[in-house]
């Protein structure tokens, strides 16, 4: 577990993605203030509830959010490298795509091109990036996958995405993204559509290859216990805002936001004794009207007026960890509600 | 009709039944699904077989004809004759050989079909790609434009066209047919890329850094392939009908030069006396439009990915 000292890879401040919707319902605040940092060679988690902005967020990174309806408000910053990827052409973009900053997707069966061998998916990013010839990216695909540990490296490049399984397809992913050893790998629920045993191979394969390319990774997940063992910082998110940061195992230690207490309280545990597993109350309200206030306050077991009135900043509450909430400031009322 | 001449059309009839048969054969017994799915259907295997032989035709059309299809050897003496062992298809008002004009005209016929439809749905996929993955503005325009080549009758279009060049020549006139002809093609392909373009794997290219050709030709296209295979199939026939319904108006291949349209209007003014002169020619299009149904009904079968799955 590295601890950040040099300066941020990548540098995002006060990310807004906003969603025009249709039908004239107003706009969705998807991504509303997002700032975070990711240094070279740390794994950053986002953690947060569906319909939180935490997919969003990584697609903006890219540019690669839908447009329209979808757009990144000016005064968004996203740094990499000291550039401002919402600034740059798109040629420009295009060569950090892929090369410096590339991406794993949810869903393995449906990223992967159904009309191509997984060869020629693997080759392409060598071929747009590197300009190999097609021999040399061919046997770097083989490369590549022999790398993410699949067997008969030199059979499975002629297959296709409906030929493999689930977890092989991810593997597929994973080589597809890593082909130009970026600097950041932004993985979206790598896990998620798999099973739980391919999803510790995966995990601990991208820990693996994290260790060998010594690159960044930036993990959208929904799961803390894959937050618990593979990340060093976390980042929680809810309805768009960044509500709580701190180092991993800060966060499991002192959880500071209520929600992220709620959502550690809802991990079922194995030698708790049996009772009904415990839920946030209520769900992610609309994108389209959040809350006044804090976000969270209609589903907050601690709100008081306070809360409804006025929204939290990020507050500082030692130890690296920040927590956009009242109770930083008045620890005393962290009781609940008769 | 010549010996050489029968020897040729009983080596073109047999050729086309023996490809087809053991095309049919191999994939019914150790094809893939799409070869078999493809050949499923007896009426495909007809329709491969039909247009394979009157492609054979019309590539070897100096061996098959016996003469000259524009030369009018006696037109007092030899006029409107019936079918027989020396004229296959009987002779025309101006004493031409029916059966050579007939393989002639295939080549005309078939050659503006295939090279007018390649235009229009190689037209008709680049439109619809593009306005499909860019949507906006550029969209609204193209499709407004496709509204109003659907709107407008075509054969009105290509009047004006002709009228404009008076007498076109053969690539013209495949290329004006095609120019005329990609509208639905464009819209089909358009709402497939509609629905590629949200796929997962689209945006797992564009992550890739690959910019919008590559991922329009080399991501989306490929995946929309089926319908436009398809949609080609059907399209040689339309093109065909169309050249036909020109020729037929006086305003599309020129005459004498045979094409099956031209071959129906040359006879149509002596159906009832000698209706062979218009017969086979109309048959021919008949047939190849069917065939072409058949073997898109065929390919359709063939490329459905539901029927594909892992």
């Amino acid at each position: 577990m590295t601890v950040p000292t040099s300066a941020a890879l990548l540098r995002v401040r006060d990310l807004k993605t906003y969603f025009v919707t249709e039908h004239g319902r107003g706009t969705a605040r998807a991504v509303d203030e997002v700032s975070f940092d990711l240094y070279p060679g740390e794994t950053l988690g986002i953690v947060g509830e569906s319909g939180c902005g935490k997919t969003v967020t990584s697609l903006s990174i890219l540019r690669l959010v839908p447009e329209p309806p979808g757009h990144i408000l000016p005064g968004s910053l996203i740094e990499f490298e000291g550039r401002n990827l919402l600034a740059l052409a798109p040629r420009e973009l295009r060569s950090i795509r892929g090369n410096q900053i590339a991406m794993i997707f949810q869903e393995p069966m449906t990223s992967l091109n159904p009309v191509f061998t997984v060869g020629d998916q693997i080759a392409e990013a060598a071929i747009i990036h590197q300009h190999l010839s097609r021999r040399a990216a061919r046997d770097r695909a083989i490369e590549m996958l022999r790398l993410v540990g699949i067997p008969d490296p030199d059979q499975r490049i002629d297959h296709y995405p409906h030929q493999l399984s689930g977890g092989m397809r991810q593997r597929v992913m994973i080589a597809m993204a890593l082909v130009c050893h970026p600097k950041v790998l932004i993985a979206d629920e790598p896990t998620t559509a798999l099973d739980v045993t391919i999803q510790a191979q995966i995990l601990e394969l991208l820990d693996g290859l994290q260790q060998e390319l010594g690159m960044a990774v930036l993990l959208i997940t929904h799961d803390l216990g894959v937050v618990a063992g593979h990340t060093d910082r976390v980042v929680v998110m809810y309805a768009g805002r960044v509500v709580e940061t701190a180092p991993t195992t800060g966060l499991f230690e002192r959880p500071t936001h209520p929600y992220t207490e709620g959502l550690l309280a809802a991990v079922p545990r194995v030698h708790a004794p049996r009772s009904r597993l415990h839920a946030i109350p209520g769900q992610v309200p609309a994108a389209t009207d959040w809350p006044s206030g804090c976000r969270f306050h209609p589903r907050c077991p601690y709100a008081w007026d306070k809360c409804a009135a006025q929204e939290p900043p990020l507050l500082d509450a030692g130890e690296g960890h920040t927590a956009r909430c009242w109770l930083v400031t008045e620890p005393e009322r962290r009781q609940a509600k008769p | 009709m010549t010996f050489g001449s029968w020897l040729a059309l009983m080596v073109a009839l047999v050729l086309a039944y023996e490809a087809v048969r053991w095309l049919r054969q191999r994939a019914l017994r150790d094809g893939g699904g799409r070869w078999r799915r493809f050949f499923r259907h007896p009426t495909t295997a007809w329709g491969c077989g039909i247009l394979t032989f009157l492609v054979i035709i019309a590539i070897a059309a100096p061996l098959v004809a016996p003469l000259d299809p524009i030369v009018q050897p006696d037109p007092v003496g030899l006029k409107n004759l019936p079918p027989s062992w020396t004229f296959l298809m009987g002779t025309d008002v101006f004493s031409r050989d029916v059966w050579s004009r007939f393989a002639y005209g295939a080549r005309i016929s078939l050659g503006i079909g295939a090279l007018g439809a390649l235009i229009a749905v190689a037209l008709g996929s680049l439109v619809g790609a593009v306005a499909g993955y860019y949507r906006r503005w550029i969209d609204s325009l193209l499709m407004r434009i496709v509204d109003i080549g659907l709107a407008l009758p075509r054969i009105f279009i290509l009047l004006m066209a002709v009228a404009l060049w008076d007498r076109l020549p053969f690539a013209w006139l495949a290329l004006v047919i095609g120019l005329t002809s990609w509208f639905g093609t464009s819209r089909l392909v358009r709402a497939e890329v509609l629905g590629l373009r949200e796929r997962d794997f689209v945006v797992a290219a564009r992550a890739l850094g690959a910019p919008s050709g590559r991922v329009i030709f080399g991501h989306v296209l490929p995946n929309a392939a089926a319908p436009i295979i398809v949609s080609a199939a059907l399209s040689v026939g339309n093109v065909l009908l169309l050249e036909a319904s020109l020729s037929f108006l006086g305003i599309g291949v020129a005459p004498p030069t045979p094409s099956w349209g031209n071959m129906i209007a040359d006879g149509a003014l002596s159906m009832y006396g000698a209706p062979w002169t218009t017969l086979f020619a109309g048959l021919a299009i008949s047939l190849v439009v069917m065939s072409l149904n058949a073997v898109a009904d065929g390919l359709r079968d063939a490329l459905d990915p539901r029927e594909d799955a892992a």
